[in-house]
């Protein structure tokens, strides 16, 4: 008898390699064999990262699944849909993560699953039910004016008995914060049920992708998730220099890690600080705001960019960083990192703060298995998935990176975990200044790249970000076919609504802040 | 605690003194020369993201550090534009928040401005105008002033929100 690992390999064997990044491969699927692949993958541990659709002009529907496998590998299922309006087997059953999925490629692609929840979820109100903007041809623009758009009605799931009320939020929140509606059902001031609603900020990103030109995509990429631009820039570009292919020059990729883990510093850096804030403690938000502005500062002296919007390009970088700018950047990343220790202490002595923090929010690595959880959340729920550790890409072999791993799941942990990834990138970008490799920081791109689908997979500051893009070829000037990009805020919103569960509602904004997810490159 | 006022007192203040107003931010030609009379030196700010990547939040985040340090300016953010002076707007604004934007805008007492944020906001930016995007935030509410970058830098925001209430387009 098989275990469940060696019935999983055995998908993972008839899989043929794509390009781009490390141990990727591709695996055309029946319906039946779909879910039975889903099945072993489940049953050997596999998570399901993305699902999403292509629908390309003369050509078949196709719907993909991407599962990450032991090692970090990465299988891509795809099941061809001859006929659009069949059913295909959904896989919510198996990994809850897929419904929200399944619910967006109905309303992008109009191919449906045999979920039992049929309602829209990216589509409110901007354009009708039988449009798919993904299609082949589909609503480039609909012609529906601004100002004549009505709020749409969304079934909630409407909870019920003695007491039991709701509180509506947003879709615009009380601070800078992006838009979202949450639903909260309570009794007196305990949370029985959240369910999150998202798609405001949907603004066509995978539509406008297939109208930019090959490669001018990372500049697109890079305005997914404005917090995650560097992996989602990288991502892309790994999946055009895996298509051309190329290869990309050692110091360009030490440059991108670089950039990576100072995009990691930035924004635990940020969440530090606004997590003492929300506990009550405004001189966490002065202490760790002020570091934060050090470090950006420190960044355009070096870089030229205090956000890296532009760094990374097809080919290598648009940045470099000479001699003296990396000494500027590597004394303050010593001074950041002896700092956010003292600040550490502070924070763990505050009796205040540790009983706003301690059992706050908390999903227990078992719940975190079940549902999916994944990336910087997971890591605090014993869920130990790093893409730099599990299954490195260069240059990050040579660095050896530390996994950083917490298992008590509460917003304590997510807090200690991002202080401990701090010091560990601190570390990181320490030895990428010290260990630079001579030589140019970007090299051309062919002028022609290869046809077909490549993927780009970067561990991003939050988890896991997913590019799988798609062309036709070209010789200079071509296009993209389709381009998915995936966020791991797709696995951790609907973790979130767990969260909350038997919380008392102002704990909502400490706890939505411990996993801080992405709603733009969650609607995209 | 002793250690939390010996890193307070250790730093002491870093704030930096704030840009001045740019004429050529401004697109509005209505006058706000009643602003300054009305507001004093204090004003109310209203953030709405109205389908932005979110770069442009981080960096409005950044006018609350202790080194721009806009609360000693006399501006803060507020929760409701009920309260709020002045609307600072980021990101195309996508189809499904252009309701919520014009209902923000008309919530808010006048007299009001509006400075829109980054170059989506200015323009539509990379995303433009689609099925799902609405492009420019000019498109859906009155802009006074926009702030173009992507993003825009902090002092190139304060310059925004300063060049939206200062009284010198009243005297040009």
């Amino acid at each position: 008898m098989a275990t469940p690992a060696e019935v999983a390999e055995r998908w993972w064997s008839q899989a043929a390699a794509l390009p781009g990044s490390p141990s990727a491969a591709a695996l055309a699927v029946s319906a039946v064999a779909w879910q039975d692949a889903a099945r072993d993958l489940a049953a050997a541990g596999a998570q399901l990262l993305a699902l999403w659709a292509s629908s390309p002009l003369g050509s078949t529907h196709r719907v993909r699944a991407a599962f990450l496998l032991q090692g970090g590998r990465l299988l891509v299922l795809a099941l061809p849909m001859p006929d659009p309006d069949v059913v295909y087997p959904g896989l919510q059953q198996l990994f809850p993560a897929a419904s929200r999925m399944q619910r967006a490629v109905h309303d992008l692609n109009g191919i449906r699953s045999d979920d039992p929840d049929r309602r829209p979820w990216l589509r409110h109100a901007a354009w009708p039910e039988d449009v798919y903007p993904l299609r082949a041809g589909g609503a480039a623009t609909v012609g529906i004016e601004p100002a004549l758009l009505e709020p749409d009605h969304y079934a909630f799931v409407r909870v019920t008995g003695d007491g039991v009320h709701e509180i509506p939020v947003g879709p615009v929140h009380a601070g800078i914060i992006e838009p979202g509606h949450f639903r909260f059902s309570i009794v007196g001031e305990k949370v029985l049920r959240l369910e999150e609603r998202l798609g405001y900020v949907h603004k066509g990103i995978e539509q406008r992708f297939q109208q930019l030109p090959l490669r001018e995509g990372h500049r697109l990429a890079a305005r997914i998730s404005g917090d995650s631009a560097v992996a989602f820039s990288w991502a892309y570009c790994q999946a055009l220099e895996g298509l051309a292919p190329m290869d990309v020059p050692p110091r360009a990729l030490w440059l991108r890690a670089l950039c990576l883990e100072s995009e990691r510093i930035q924004n635990h850096l940020g969440d530090l600080g606004a997590l003492g804030n929300d506990a009550g403690f405004a001189f966490g938000l002065a202490q760790f705001s002020r570091l934060k502005e050090e470090w950006l500062r420190a960044l355009h002296a070096a870089l030229g960019q205090r956000y890296l919007l532009d760094a990374i390009v097809p080919g290598g970088c648009a940045v470099d960083c000479s001699a003296a700018a990396a000494a500027l950047l590597a004394a303050t990343a010593r001074h950041l990192a002896s700092t956010a220790r003292e600040l550490r202490t502070i924070y763990d002595e505050h009796a205040g703060v540790r009983d706003r923090f301690i059992g706050a929010g908390q999903v227990s690595p078992a719940l975190a298995q079940r549902l999916g959880l994944i990336g910087l959340a997971g890591r605090a729920s014993g869920q130990d998935r790093d893409l730099r550790v599990d299954r490195p890409w260069a240059p990050y072999a040579d660095l050896a990176p530390v996994r950083c791993l917490l298992h008590d799941g509460d917003v304590a942990a997510r807090v200690a975990l991002r202080f401990d990834e701090l010091q560990e990138s601190c570390r990181l970008v320490e030895r990428l200044l010290a260990g630079l490799p001579v030589g140019p920081a970007r090299a051309e791109l062919p002028s022609t790249v290869a046809a077909g689908l490549a993927i780009g997979l970067i561990e991003g500051w939050r988890g896991p970000v997913l590019v799988a893009l798609e062309t036709d070829g070209d010789d200079g000037g071509g296009g993209i076919r389709r381009c998915h990009p995936h966020d791991c805020s797709w696995q951790n919103w609907p973790v979130l609504e767990h969260a909350i569960i038997g919380n008392i509602v102002p704990d909502f904004p400490l706890i939505n802040k411990s996993f801080n997810l992405s709603y733009s490159g969650h609607d995209l | 605690m002793l250690k939390t006022l010996r890193t307070i007192a250790s730093l002491g203040i870093v704030s930096e003194p704030p840009p001045d107003p740019n004429e050529s931010l401004r697109v509005s030609t209505a006058l706000p020369a009643k602003i300054r009379e009305v507001l004093g030196r204090s004003l109310c700010i209203r953030q709405v993201d109205a389908g932005s990547c979110n770069g442009c939040e981080l960096e409005i985040h950044a006018l609350n550090n202790p080194l721009y340090n806009i609360e000693g300016l006399g501006m803060r953010f507020v929760a409701s534009p009920r309260h709020a002076d002045l609307l600072l707007v980021t990101g195309p604004v996508s189809r499904h928040m252009a309701l919520a934007l014009r209902r923000t805008y008309e919530a808010m007492p006048d007299p009001k401005r509006v400075v829109a944020l980054g170059d989506c906001g200015c323009d539509g930016g990379i995303f433009g105008e689609n099925y799902a995007s609405c492009g420019r935030v000019a498109n859906v509410i009155p802009v006074d002033v926009i702030v173009p970058g992507c993003p825009p830098s902090p002092l190139r925001i304060l310059q925004g929100i300063l060049t939206a209430v200062s009284s010198a387009a009243s005297r040009a």
